[in-house]
């Protein structure tokens, strides 16, 4: 069937903010999917509050909304536009779920809006468990024992006659939120409860456990025309019990036989036409029995999800593109191959090589979160990388995390009392077996790594597998792993030359083994460059192959590629064949491997910006990077795309064979900058700001010593190695203090001391968390004004790109605290000076590329915070705010440009005003506090935009699912410090006809200022108290800033039951005040939504 | 892995590439025609598919042995083919069914294997320059020597591979397909999700056996027929004389052209307007029956995910196939004949179906086994054609 040319006009959803399950995959889902439809010539219309997102970049829509995705918002376009469709596959369970309320209020009823790909009856019976379950049986398939409960009461009925360990599924609700296992009555209550509550429909499915099953997922593809295909089936390393996103994953299926395989084939496909998903994708989950192969279905998305992401970078088939045009009304058979180009989109990818996807978990920067996994979401990135053979691919992927791993083991680390350490020790040291036991059977974030140590201890196969049910499959491939690296510690203990310890077909057999040069050189005592040097002269290097969808049955035009070491002497030994360099002028972008807090989407954003810029100016692009959520690794957005661990030794073998004439680092964010010297001196052409530079700006004597020549100003400062040099220090530079450590990202281990008798402590944090690196001692600038500029420059000019003014004071993580352009507080000659001092700095580091500046403001005194010679996490932000691309203009800079040639201009007046907010992952980790810190916490971020300030400030918090309230009651509990200027805002309120209700203290400073106010219990003063009156409905707003941390404060209690119960909890007094101005506009506007095209094209 | 206790192979092809690796399966020296089959599952299936007489083949996904081998995923009563080549052998196999690793099977059979080489390399060679005259080695491992010896090794063309394989006397087959889902029981269907039950009535049908897949057997046998195999040099005389309603061609190794007697005894069932269905040679067999010519393919077809589509509905089958040759769909008296499914990635002839006569087949394996179930109808059909012709 040709493509309909019924419909014109298609409004597309995105998926929101990047949060825990919902990352930066839907911005490539999006992103592709935008890019099909308009290429079929329709009118797209795009919905994203995401501003650090492609699709939302305005030449990807035609009309671009960044707006808050909800329904009242959707309503407002869609009435606005009159799409003739709405397609709300490819943005996650967000536009999944906005399309379910827009279809259920009769929006799309009403404006004949259309909604295309999967349409509501097969959305609930998809994702309503009950009728899953029907369904499902319908069709034969077996499920594990399962009741959809609807009360507590319901749960436990079914968990006392099933027993426990029991599996509580939430409805409708993404990344297994508010899942779990519960091994006991109590925690079976909690979970419930607290599932029930998150469950938009208040559902839940209380399972029988089949922890320990073999887990599998299809990616499924259906056309109009009812032809199905299967792109890839992943298999889970870790076993049921463990959410497949925070699983290791290989692709494809290792342990199934061809009958077993087909028989989950057929599953898959009964179960999408049962479910009745018209076209595009769904992912289905299957659990099989590792005893008796019974096989059962687990749950079906019907949409684009993580996994299809995973599937599309692992087979090179595009789901999310195919998906769209599907929904259009090509069949399979009508679309092409874009990698073989003349075959079709109708068939089932073959891959000749192994895929594996290991996540990335920052459990550092919740240290009160338990390290456990289970059934809800708690990864924030993940890292993908292929082999041909499990061996090297695993290790690939390992070196690929960005967690200091080189490879499994062989580092010289041991994890000794609890964490991580460099004991430089050859093999592993004797751990207790009780002690090796629980690590093996406690699913964590670092289990992986107790495999090794088990083989190392001399555990056989059969006993590490009853005690982490890994299949014995995957467990042996490790075994294989280890024994190679006993059998290298052992070579490597001879005396002489390297030669003498790593023979040739010994080095080739590991290399083979996905063993990296850091790890031999380790083991050999020698530096990395010399193993290289040692392995080149033996000419074993890898060999490059590509992704084709077809395991070279036909040829491929798509130069997607990845290493592998050949074995074997061969006649075609040594040749290097597929997708041969050409000899254009090359440029190489590093990327940013996988996100993590501090380091996400951003800076993916940049390189691709980088990519499309050069690739518009004549260059060949060449991208690097491992992250298969991201638009960087997709295969259209550079010339050429190399999925490789972003290490010296795989940037160096590229180098090798693609000769580039220039090397960007400084988009990637931390990972590809902290390779910038090393590359230097190996003799790769770094274009941009110099490695120099970059340095200058880290270095704390270099950078004190550039100021007092610029003469501007920074908080007294100074560096301990150690706890007994900073206490000195800390006297010298005054209390309070910021600690931190020195080249982290993300303000990792960063602290606010106020006296000496808690300086101790965070000078010991700050030191584990940056081992031999000096811990940076700052004075710090309380109640302080912070603000962020970014620039770009060519050496010679400089164009600030933006000035963002914080609304939370300096002290919170710039990536936390919310943010304004243009500044809404500041005074012209404030500006002036910033601007000033900016552009001193900038040309004084030589920046070529983008510059991002941290200044504090306190009593009208200008401080420099922090200077980042690099692509920062505004640069989207500030891009979409002022409708200029500055990754773009950088890179151009970068590749030889001036400012002048470029014409390149300064926004200078905006009629809008643009409000950054970010995102948290409290949810996801009970026990955490959500007081914000110089610890960065936030995952994503959304953007409000509008005319004034106050509706701009209640967009964002909308868009961050923290919608403020037009009226209700407003707890108010702040410091002792901070009682006097809540009063001002608490009458602001109480104007507007806010109920007033505050614990004893702050109740007597609001009433004695003529307020009425109701007097609640805190948690210690006994019952009904104020975490009652929360879960019991009664608060809408929480202004609460913290006087205690720590569980056991009063403070944590209510900001944890605001989580729970989703009600906004406002933290610092600065955002109380914004959150007065956002809702006075709420009560006097209604909000009006308007493209971003229109904005730009009006300043 | 101690390497220096692991033997090595090598495989050498006529036109000179070569590959040294290290041996997992028996010892010795084999010949055969290399090809490539693009499967990620099923490598039991393909060793004991007889089709894959005279050939060396590699799987071009790279780990092979990975769940072992059991008793029940069989295709015939041995593996027929002259070698296999992998990129990684798994010596510790994990899987609930399996019985044995993969490395024993082939010593027990004495089928040659190799891992360890590029078989992408492989593959791609192939594909650019067609399949090749090959030799698989633990004996010899001169490549030079090897690539000599490949070099005067008959090919495929013009050699009856099909003698070689079939049965030698005919035998009733009453085994219907396995149930993973009910081991053990006598099941009525292999993972049909329908739970789809034989019909009580019988119909009796003889196969013609060219290298006949086991799974074609059990189809028929789910489809309620009463299957009895003869021998490939049976004469339409003795076939038509059986008793047998309907008449189905079996799959098989090699040129087609160079088994005339059973193409012509095709010609004969056909000319009695006999109720007849062909797989893959049977295909092709039907084809040279009918006055057609078949051809050699570059370097074939086989894999798991060939799509097909189907012309009477325009639907996409993803299809299991395995052949070298093709029917010239131009060379059909188009009278008589129509295309009924063409592949979709290279248009080549993939069934064909008389107007008038209840007669038809189909170039791919809609047994599978290994491979996706989407074309399984064609049996039912053949159950229904067969009744409306007795």
């Amino acid at each position: 069937m040709p493509k309909r040319t019924d419909i014109k006009k298609i409004m597309v959803i995105g998926a929101g903010p990047i949060i825990i399950g919902q990352a930066c995959e839907f911005d490539y889902s999006g992103t592709q999917g935008c890019k099909a439809l308009k290429e079929e010539g329709y009118e797209v219309i795009l919905i994203n509050s995401n501003p650090a997102t492609i699709m939302t970049d305005p030449e990807f829509a035609h009309r671009t909304y960044v707006e808050p995705i909800t329904p009242e918002v959707c309503r407002k376009i869609i009435e606005r536009e009159r799409p003739d469709a709405l397609l709300p596959t490819l943005g996650g369970q967000t536009a999944l779920n906005a399309a379910v309320a827009l279809a259920e209020n009769g929006t799309l009823n009403e404006f004949k809006v259309e909604l295309i790909g999967a349409n509501l009856a097969a959305i609930k019976k998809a994702e309503d468990r009950q009728l899953f379950k029907e369904a499902m049986l319908k069709i034969g398939l077996d499920l594990p024992d399962s009741l959809t409960v609807k009360t507590l009461e319901e749960g436990i009925g079914f968990a006392e006659s099933n027993g426990y360990p029991v599996i509580i599924r939430p409805a409708f609700t993404l990344g297994g939120t508010g899942g779990g296992i519960a091994y006991n009555r109590m925690e079976f209550e909690e979970i419930l409860s607290k599932g029930l509550d998150l469950s938009p429909i208040r559902q839940c499915l209380v399972e029988q456990s089949i922890i320990g099953w073999k887990e599998y997922e299809m990616e499924v593809m259906r056309d109009l025309k009812d032809n199905v295909v299967i792109i890839c089936s992943i298999e889970n390393m870790d076993p049921m019990g463990i959410h497949t996103g925070d699983s290791v994953t290989v692709a494809p299926a290792q342990t199934l036989t061809d009958k077993e395989y087909q028989r989950m084939r057929d599953a898959s496909i009964a179960c999408i036409r049962e479910i009745g998903v018209d076209t595009g994708g769904s992912n289905i989950q299957f659990g099989v029995d590792p005893k008796t192969g019974r096989m059962v279905v687990i749950e079906m998305n019907p949409r684009v999800s993580r996994s299809s992401a995973l599937a599309s970078k692992a087979t090179g088939f595009p789901i999310a593109k195919i998906a769209a045009k599907l929904a259009i009304g090509y069949s399979l058979d009508e679309l092409f191959n874009d990698i073989t180009r003349y075959t079709k989109a109708a068939f089932e990818p073959s891959i000749d090589y192994v895929v594996t996807k290991i996540p990335r978990f920052t459990f550092e920067k919740f240290p009160d979160a338990e390290d456990i996994l289970n059934t809800s979401m708690k990864s924030v990135g993940e890292t993908m990388s292929i082999g041909r053979t499990f061996k090297e691919s695993y290790q690939k992927a390992l070196r690929s995390m960005e967690t200091g791993n080189i490879g499994l083991g062989a580092d010289g680390r041991e994890y000794v009392e609890g964490r991580w350490q460099r004991t430089g020790s050859r093999k592993p040291g004797k751990l207790p077996h009780d002690w090796v036991d629980a690590q093996l059977r406690k699913p964590t974030s670092i289990r992986h790594f107790f495999l090794r140590q088990a083989f190392w201890q001399g555990y056989d196969v059969d006993k590490i597998y009853k005690l982490s049910g890994i299949d014995p499959w995957f467990l042996n491939e490790v075994k294989d792993i280890v024994e190679l690296e006993k059998e290298l510690e052992k070579a490597t203990t001879k005396r002489g030359k390297l030669k003498a310890k790593l023979p040739e077909e010994l080095l080739r057999r590991s290399k083979a083994y996905g063993f990296s040069d850091p790890q031999l050189a380790f083991l050999s005592g020698v530096k990395e460059t010399e193993v290289r040097k040692y392995r080149k002269a033996l000419k074993i290097t890898p060999v490059y192959k590509m992704v084709d969808t077809c395991a070279a049955e036909f040829e491929a035009f798509t130069p997607y590629l990845y290493s592998t070491y050949e074995l074997g002497k061969s006649s075609f030994l040594g040749k290097d064949t597929e997708a041969p360099p050409t000899k254009n002028q090359k440029i190489m972008i590093l990327g940013g491997g996988p996100n993590r807090i501090g380091q996400g989407i951003e800076f993916d954003y940049c390189c691709v910006h980088g990519a499309f810029a050069l690739r518009a100016d004549g260059f060949e692009v060449i991208m690097v990077n491992n992250n298969p959520e991201t638009v960087s690794t997709d295969y259209d957005t550079s010339d050429r795309l190399y999925f490789e661990p972003l290490t010296f030794e795989d940037v160096m073998n590229i180098m090798d064979r693609e000769h580039p004439k220039g090397v960007i680092v400084q988009f990637g964010g931390q990972t590809p900058l902290k390779l910038a010297v090393s590359l230097k001196k190996a003799g790769a052409p770094i274009i941009g700001t110099s490695p120099e530079s970059i340095d200058v700006a880290e270095d704390r004597q270099l950078f004190g010593a550039m100021l007092r020549r610029l003469k501007i100003r920074q908080p007294d400062n100074g560096i301990a190695m150690n706890v007994k040099q900073a206490k000195p220090v800390a006297r010298k530079v005054g209390y309070p203090v910021v600690v931190r450590p020195s080249y982290v990202l993300g303000g990792r281990a960063m602290e606010i001391v106020y006296d000496e008798s808690s300086l101790d402590e965070f000078v010991m944090k700050a030191a584990e968390a940056a081992p031999d690196k000096p811990i940076l001692i700052d004075h710090f600038l309380e109640d302080a004004l912070e603000v962020d500029v970014d620039c770009v420059c060519d050496g010679k000019e400089v164009l600030i790109a933006g000035v963002m003014e914080h609304i939370e004071e300096a002290g919170i993580h710039s990536g936390d605290s919310a943010c304004v352009i243009p500044p809404y507080t500041l005074r012209e000659d404030q500006i002036a000076t910033l601007r000033k001092f900016t552009q001193q700095m900038a040309l004084a580091l030589k920046v070529k590329g983008l510059m991002n500046v941290q200044y504090a403001i306190k009593n009208d005194l200008v401080y420099v915070l922090e200077v980042n010679p690099r692509a920062s996490r505004t640069v989207p932000f500030v891009s979409k705010a002022t409708g200029t691309s500055w990754a773009k203009v950088a890179a151009r800079l970068m590749a030889g440009k001036t400012i002048s040639e470029l014409k390149a201009k300064e926004v200078p007046y905006l009629k809008h005003i643009a409000v950054k907010e970010s995102v948290f992952p409290f949810n996801r980790f009970p026990g955490v506090d959500t007081v914000l810190g110089p610890e960065m916490k936030s995952t994503g971020e959304v953007m409000g935009i509008d005319h004034d300030f106050g509706m701009a400030f209640s967009k964002s918090q909308m868009a961050a699912n923290s919608a403020l309230p037009a009226k209700g009651t407003v707890f108010v509990s702040v410091k002792n410090k901070d009682k006097r200027s809540v009063i001002f805002i608490a009458k602001r309120l109480s104007d507007m006809g806010f109920k007033l209700v505050a614990t004893q203290g702050t109740a007597q400073a609001l009433t004695s200022n003529g307020m009425e106010v109701t007097v609640v219990r805190k948690v210690h003063e006994g019952r009904p108290n104020v975490v009652d009156l929360i879960k019991n409905g009664g608060i809408q707003l929480i202004m609460n800033t913290p006087a205690g941390k720590g569980p056991r404060s009063d403070d944590f209690q209510i900001r944890r039951t605001a989580v729970v119960y989703n009600v906004p909890c406002i933290t610092t007094l600065s955002a109380c005040a914004a959150a007065a101005n956002g809702i006075e506009t709420l009560r006097k506007k209604e909000i009006h939504v308007k493209t971003l095209q229109e904005y730009h094209s009006t300043t | 892995m101690k390497s220096n206790k692991i033997k090595k192979a090598v495989l050498a092809l006529e036109d000179g590439t070569w590959f040294e690796g290290f041996s997992f399966g028996a010892e010795g020296k084999s010949f055969g025609e290399v090809c490539f089959n693009t499967s990620m599952t099923g490598y039991q299936e393909i060793l004991t598919d007889p089709s894959y007489r005279g050939q060396i083949v590699t799987m071009t996904y790279p780990l092979i042995g990975n769940y072992g081998v059991n008793n029940v995923d069989v295709e015939s009563r041995k593996p027929f083919l002259s070698g296999f080549v992998v990129k990684e052998y798994c010596k510790h196999p994990s899987n609930y069914r399996m019985t044995q690793n993969l490395g024993d099977y082939l010593k027990k059979n004495n089928i040659i294997g190799i891992e360890g080489i590029d078989t992408r390399a492989l593959t791609a060679h192939l594909r650019t320059h067609g399949a090749k005259n090959g030799v698989l080695s633990t004996s010899e491992l001169d490549p030079k020597k090897l690539v000599k010896q490949a070099k005067e090794h008959q090919g495929l063309v013009g050699r009856d591979l099909v003698k070689e394989v079939t049965c030698d006397k005919p035998y009733h087959w009453t085994e219907l397909p396995y149930n993973l889902d009910k081991p053990g029981d006598n099941p009525n269907a292999q993972m049909d999700l329908a739970g789809l039950t034989p019909p009580e009535k019988r119909i009796k049908i003889a196969a013609l056996d060219c290298g006949i897949k086991y799974n074609i057997l059990r189809r028929l046998t789910a489809e309620g027929f009463d299957v009895t195999v003869y021998p490939a040099t049976t004469t339409a005389d003795v076939l038509l004389a059986s008793g047998a309603k309907g008449f189905f061609l079996s799959n098989g190794p090699g040129d087609p052209e160079a088994v005339p007697y059973v193409y012509e005894t095709v010609r004969k069932l056909v000319d009695s307007n006999a109720a007849v269905f062909g797989i893959c040679l049977g295909h092709q067999m039907l084809g040279l029956a009918l006055g057609g010519k078949t051809y050699k393919l570059k370097f074939g077809h086989r894999g798991g995910n060939q799509p097909v589509i189907n012309t009477r509905n325009n639907k996409v089958e993803i299809t299991s196939q395995n052949h070298g040759f093709a029917v010239d769909p131009d060379s059909l008296d188009k009278s008589l004949v129509y295309q009924s499914h063409i592949n979709l990635s290279d248009n080549t002839s993939e069934g064909l179906a008389m107007k008038h006569k209840p007669v038809y087949s189909v170039q791919y394996h809609p047994e599978a086994s290994p491979g996706p179930h989407d074309s399984r109808y064609l049996f039912k059909q053949f159950r229904e054609m067969v009744e409306r012709n007795s």
